[in-house]
C-alpha cells in the first residue's frame, strides 16, 4: 500500500500515506495548547486522519461531497482537509472572519454537506443562517468550550468523530480496506480542494483545483527553495487563503516539514519566537507592523541602547545586502557587520523569532524599498513573489541572490508568463486551476482562447534583470483628461510606505488632476501624538487633528517630489487630500479579507466626499454605515476636511544626472 | 473539571443560608437581622444603593466579619464564627471590589497562587521541584491552563498583572478564585469601572462559569441591566436591611425597590 502510494503520489492522502512511512517519526504539526507545544509526528497525523476519514464515512461523507472549513489554523481543521481528500470529498475552506452573510453564500454556493468549524463562534454563525442551507447536514466543531447545552442532532466534536472512527477501525478492519481503497484509488484529477477567493472584484469565485496540479506546483517550489523534512513553518495566515494552503498545507505534504499552529490570534507574536521557523512568509503589512513596534520601542529605549540601535543599523545598511548576496565588502565592513550581528542584528531578529529563517517571502502587495532593504541588511533573506489563486500561488519568484525591491522576480520553473498588448500578465502554469466552480461563464472571461489566464495584473519586465515587475491592476490603470497615465496603485503605495499612513485611495481617471483619501495608522500616529503631546479623544479626532493634517501633507509633498522625478507619471501628483474618519474596514466591505482597497465600494460610500476634493471645497460632511464585529449596524458621522498640496517639479532631469 | 460535590445538599436546597445576621460597627448599624440563602447551582445578586451592607455581607460570609448576631450554614454546617481561611478551605471564593492581586507576579503565578490550598507537599519540596512535587506542580499548572483557556487570557500569561488594563485584571482575579475550584464564588462588582463591551464579556464568562463548572454565584453588582440578565434569584438590601427578594422581574416591580432606588418624599 505504502510503496504504491509513493510510486505515484498524485494526491494529498497518498503524500500523506508515504510521508508516514519516510518521515516515521519525524514532527509534522505543532500547536501550542495550555502554554505547551503538543506535536504530533507524521505516523501519528495519518493514524489520527485516517481515524478522521472513517468517522466521517460513517457518519455519511462520501466521494464528491463537499464539506466546509471554518477557523483559524488548527490541527484537526487540516487533518479535516486531509480526511475529506482521503474520501476523496471535497474541502471548501471559509475565512473565519466571514460575516455570517458571506458564510452562507459561499456554504450555499459549494452545497456543503458537513462543515468542521473552530469553536462555538463559527457554529453560532453557521446556525444563525441554517435556513439557507438546505444540504447542511453536519456541523463538527473543534473546541468544546459553551457548546454543552446545544442541541447536539447535528452537532459533533471532531474529537469524538474521531475517535469513533478509530474504534470503528480498529473493530472491523474491512473498514480500514475501504479508507485504503479509497485512497489508492484517488486521481491525480480529483477536484483536490476549492478556494473562495477573498473576492477584490466583487463576489467571491470558487476556484476549483486538482490534486496534482497542487502537488506538480508545489513541487516545483520545494526543489526552487531546497525545503526539506528539517525545515519548519510558522501556519498563521488565514486558513481559507492560497498562500496558507500552499505555502504550508500543500508544500508540507511535498517537502515532509512541520508547521506550527499558533496558541491563539494574540499570541502569534509570541508563538512566532518560541518556534523560530525556517521557512516564513508574512505580506508587506506585517513586516511594517513588526518594524514599527520595533521602532517604539527603540524611541522608548535609553540613550545607550537608542545610539547602539541606530550605529548598527547604519553599518547593516551600508553591507548587510551586500553580504547577504555575496557581492565583495571591505573587511573592515565585515568585521563591524559581525560587530553588529553580536550586538543588535542577531538580539532582534531573536525578539522577532526570525534568528532560524533560511528563506522569507513576502507578496500580495508592494513592499518599501526601504522596509525591504532594513530587514534584508539585517540578513534576513527575505524575498518576493507573485501569484494568484488561479495559479495556485507561485508565478514569479526571486531567487536567492537575485533581489530587487521593486521587482517580482522571475517566472519559477514551468511556469509560462506572457504579456498582452495591453500590459495584462498572462500565464500558464502546472498549478494552474480548473475553473471556477458553477460558473462557466466568468471561467472563459479569464482564460484566453489558446488556455492562457488573465491575471487582470498590468506589468512589465524589466529589461536590466528580466525581473517582472507589476504596476497595478490592469482595470485600474486609467488616464487624467490630460491623457497622462495614472496608476493609483502606484500612488497609494507610495503613500503606503510612510509609516503614519496606513491605508491610501487615489482618485485620477477621467479627472482633471489626482486626489488622495487617507486612513492613519493608529499605532504610529498615537505614539507620534503621546510625545508631541497632541491630546485627542477618538479615532476621528486624532484623523482630524491640524497637527496631523500637517504632518501627512508633508509625506504628500515629498510623495509627489518623488512622482515629478519619473517622466510619465509627473503629471499625476496629488493636488488634494484628506484624512478619512474611520479606518477602510473588511467587514464595511471597504477591503478585502486579505485588506486590498475595493475601490468601487469606497468610490460609492464616499462619493460626497469625492465629489468635495473636486468641486474646491474645504470640508465635507459624510455620514457612512459601519458594521461591528458582532453584526450589528450603525452610521458614523462626521465634517472632513481637505487640504491642498502644492505640485513638485523636477529637480533636475534624471538623464543629465546619469551623464555626470 | 466540576467542583467535587461533598456537600450533600441537594439541587434546589441551600448550599448557603444567612439567618438573622446583625452586624454593628461601634454604633453604626451595617446589617439588621439580615436573613436569606444562596441555592446550589444559581446565580445570586445582592444589590442596593451605596452603604446599604452588601459588602458587609459579603464579609460575613466569607469570615472576614464577625457578626453580632445570627448565623450562618454552609454546606449543612452551621458555624458560629469562620476565620477567611476556613472559608476558604470549606469552599468558599472570592473577588473583591479593587482588585487584590499580587501586582509584580505574572497572571500564570496568581492563578498558581490560588491552588495552593490544593497542594499537599510543603514549601520545603516545592522550592526543590523534585519528586513529587514537581509531578503536583504539573497537575496543577494542568488546571490553571485550563482556566487561562477558559478565560482567553493566553496571551498575557507571562506578564506582570500590574503592567495589565483593568479589564483584564479583573479577568485573572476571577481566574484565581477559579483555581479553588470553589463550591460558592463571591464576586463583589465583578463589572465595576468597565465598559460595555468589557462588562458583556464578564456577563459571558460567569454565566461560562456557572454552565461549565456548575459553580454557585453570589455576586455584588451596581449595573442593573447586568443584574437582571444574570442573575436567578436578587436580594435587595437598603441601610442594612433587607427589602426585597425574589426573581428579578419580582424585584424590580417592589415598590420598596423602586423607593430605595428613586428616592422617596419623606
Amino acid at each position: 500500500m505504502a510503496e504504491q502510494a509513493s510510486a505515484r503520489a498524485d494526491t494529498f492522502p497518498k503524500l500523506l500515506v508515504r510521508n508516514a512511512v519516510t518521515f516515521r517519526g519525524r514532527p509534522a504539526f505543532r500547536r501550542k495548547d495550555f502554554g505547551i507545544w503538543q506535536t504530533w509526528t507524521w505516523d501519528e497525523v495519518l493514524a489520527e486522519v485516517r481515524g478522521l476519514a472513517a468517522g466521517l464515512s460513517r457518519l455519511g461523507l462520501a466521494r464528491g461531497d463537499a464539506i466546509a472549513i471554518v477557523g483559524s489554523n488548527r490541527p484537526r481543521l487540516y487533518w479535516s482537509i486531509a480526511a475529506a481528500q482521503m474520501l476523496r470529498a471535497i474541502p471548501v475552506p471559509v475565512y473565519a472572519d466571514a460575516v455570517a452573510d458571506e458564510l452562507a453564500y459561499v456554504l450555499a454556493h459549494a452545497d456543503v454537506k458537513f462543515a468542521a468549524v473552530e469553536d462555538q463562534e463559527q457554529v453560532d454563525k453557521i446556525l444563525s443562517v441554517s435556513e439557507r442551507l438546505p444540504k447542511l447536514e453536519r456541523i463538527l466543531y473543534d473546541e468544546t468550550r459553551g457548546m454543552r447545552d446545544y442541541d447536539h442532532a447535528r452537532l459533533t466534536p471532531i474529537d469524538d468523530v474521531i475517535a469513533d472512527g478509530r474504534a470503528a477501525l480498529a473493530a472491523d478492519p474491512a473498514l480500514g480496506c475501504r479508507v485504503d481503497d479509497e485512497i489508492a484509488a484517488g486521481e491525480g484529477s480529483d477536484t483536490s480542494i476549492i478556494l473562495y477567493t477573498s473576492g477584490t472584484t466583487g463576489v467571491s469565485k470558487g476556484v476549483v483545483l486538482s490534486a496534482q496540479g497542487c502537488i506538480a506546483a508545489a513541487s516545483d517550489t520545494v526543489a526552487f527553495d531546497r525545503l526539506s523534512e528539517t525545515d519548519e513553518a510558522f501556519a498563521y495566515l488565514p486558513l481559507a487563503w492560497v498562500g496558507d494552503h500552499y505555502l504550508n498545507y500543500a508544500q508540507g505534504m511535498v517537502s515532509g516539514f512541520c508547521m506550527a499552529c499558533p496558541e491563539s490570534g494574540e499570541t502569534v507574536v509570541q508563538d512566532l519566537r518560541e518556534i523560530g521557523p525556517t521557512f516564513y512568509f508574512a505580506p508587506p503589512r506585517v513586516f511594517e507592523q513588526m518594524l514599527t513596534r520595533v521602532m517604539i520601542r527603540i524611541e522608548d529605549a535609553g540613550l545607550v541602547k537608542r545610539h547602539l540601535f541606530h550605529t548598527f543599523i547604519g553599518v547593516a545598511r551600508r553591507y548587510g545586502e551586500a553580504i547577504l548576496t555575496g557581492r565583495p565588502v571591505p573587511l573592515v565592513g565585515r568585521l563591524l557587520y559581525a560587530l553588529g550581528e553580536l550586538m543588535v542584528y542577531g538580539p532582534l531578529k531573536n525578539v522577532l523569532g526570525l534568528s532560524r529563517v533560511r528563506v522569507a517571502y513576502t507578496a500580495g502587495e508592494a513592499i518599501g524599498p526601504d522596509l525591504f532593504a532594513f530587514y534584508r541588511s539585517l540578513g534576513l533573506n527575505l524575498k518576493q513573489l507573485y501569484g494568484q489563486t488561479e495559479a495556485f500561488l507561485y508565478l514569479t519568484a526571486q531567487p536567492d541572490g537575485a533581489i530587487h525591491s521593486d521587482t517580482v522576480g522571475p517566472p519559477v520553473p514551468n511556469v509560462d508568463i506572457r504579456l498582452s498588448d495591453n500590459g495584462e500578465v498572462q500565464f500558464k502554469s502546472p498549478g494552474m486551476f480548473v475553473g471556477y466552480f458553477k460558473d462557466e461563464a466568468r471561467t472563459a472571461e479569464v482564460l484566453t482562447p489558446d488556455g492562457y489566464v488573465k491575471t487582470g495584473d498590468a506589468g512589465f519586465f524589466d529589461p536590466k534583470t528580466g525581473h517582472l515587475k507589476i504596476i497595478d491592476r490592469a482595470k485600474d490603470v486609467g488616464r487624467l483628461n490630460d491623457g497622462t497615465l495614472f496608476a493609483p496603485k502606484y500612488i497609494e503605495n507610495k503613500l503606503k510606505f510612510f509609516p503614519n499612513i496606513r491605508e491610501a485611495v487615489a482618485f485620477g481617471d477621467q479627472r482633471d488632476f489626482v486626489c488622495a483619501m487617507l486612513n492613519i495608522d493608529l499605532a504610529a500616529v498615537a505614539n507620534w501624538a503621546e510625545r508631541h503631546n497632541v491630546v485627542y479623544g477618538s479615532y476621528q479626532e486624532l484623523a482630524g487633528h491640524p497637527l496631523v493634517y500637517d504632518m501627512l501633507a508633508g509625506h504628500v509633498a515629498e510623495v509627489n517630489r518623488s512622482l515629478a522625478e519619473e517622466k510619465v507619471m509627473a503629471g499625476a501628483q496629488i493636488r488634494r487630500f484628506l484624512i478619512l474618519h474611520k479606518e477602510l474596514d473588511p467587514d464595511d466591505g471597504e477591503l478585502t479579507r486579505t485588506q486590498k482597497v475595493r475601490r468601487g465600494v469606497i468610490a460609492e460610500r464616499y462619493a460626497a466626499l469625492i465629489a468635495a476634493l473636486y468641486d474646491g471645497a474645504n470640508e465635507a460632511d459624510i455620514a457612512t454605515p459601519v458594521t461591528f464585529e458582532d453584526g450589528r449596524q450603525g452610521v458614523l458621522s462626521a465634517r472632513v476636511k481637505i487640504r491642498d498640496v502644492a505640485s513638485a517639479t523636477q529637480s533636475s532631469p534624471p538623464e543629465l544626472e546619469k551623464a555626470a | 473539571m466540576r467542583a467535587p460535590d461533598g456537600s450533600g445538599v441537594g439541587l434546589d436546597a441551600a448550599l448557603l443560608s444567612v439567618d438573622n445576621v446583625s452586624l454593628s460597627f461601634g454604633g453604626v448599624a451595617a446589617l439588621t437581622d439580615v436573613s436569606f440563602d444562596v441555592r446550589k447551582g444559581e446565580v445570586r445578586a445582592i444589590i442596593g444603593p451605596n452603604g446599604a451592607g452588601k459588602t458587609s455581607l459579603l464579609n460575613v460570609i466569607n469570615g472576614f466579619y464577625r457578626p453580632q448576631q445570627g448565623r450562618i450554614t454552609f454546606k449543612g454546617e452551621t458555624r458560629p464564627r469562620m476565620r477567611p481561611y476556613e472559608a476558604a478551605r470549606a469552599g468558599i471564593a472570592r473577588t473583591f471590589q479593587n482588585v487584590a492581586l499580587f501586582r509584580g507576579m505574572t497572571a500564570l503565578d496568581n492563578i498558581m497562587a490560588g491552588r495552593s490550598l490544593k497542594m499537599r507537599r510543603g514549601l520545603f519540596w516545592q522550592l526543590l521541584r523534585v519528586g513529587p512535587a514537581l509531578t503536583e506542580e504539573v497537575a496543577h499548572r494542568r488546571k490553571v491552563e485550563d482556566i487561562i483557556d477558559f478565560l482567553k487570557i493566553t496571551h498575557i500569561r507571562k506578564i506582570p498583572v500590574g503592567r495589565l488594563p483593568y479589564g483584564l485584571q479583573k479577568r485573572v482575579e476571577l481566574g484565581r478564585a477559579l483555581a479553588m475550584e470553589p463550591d460558592l464564588l463571591l464576586l463583589d462588582e465583578p463589572m465595576a469601572g468597565m465598559n460595555l463591551e468589557e462588562k458583556e464579556d464578564m456577563s459571558r464568562y460567569i454565566l461560562d462559569v456557572k454552565n461549565e463548572f456548575g459553580t454557585t454565584i453570589a455576586l455584588i453588582e451596581h449595573d442593573m441591566g447586568v443584574v437582571m440578565d444574570l442573575s436567578d434569584r436578587v436580594v435587595v438590601l437598603d441601610y442594612g436591611r433587607k427589602i426585597a427578594d425574589g426573581t428579578p422581574d419580582e424585584v424590580r416591580s417592589d415598590q420598596k425597590v423602586i423607593d430605595a432606588y428613586l428616592g422617596v418624599r419623606h
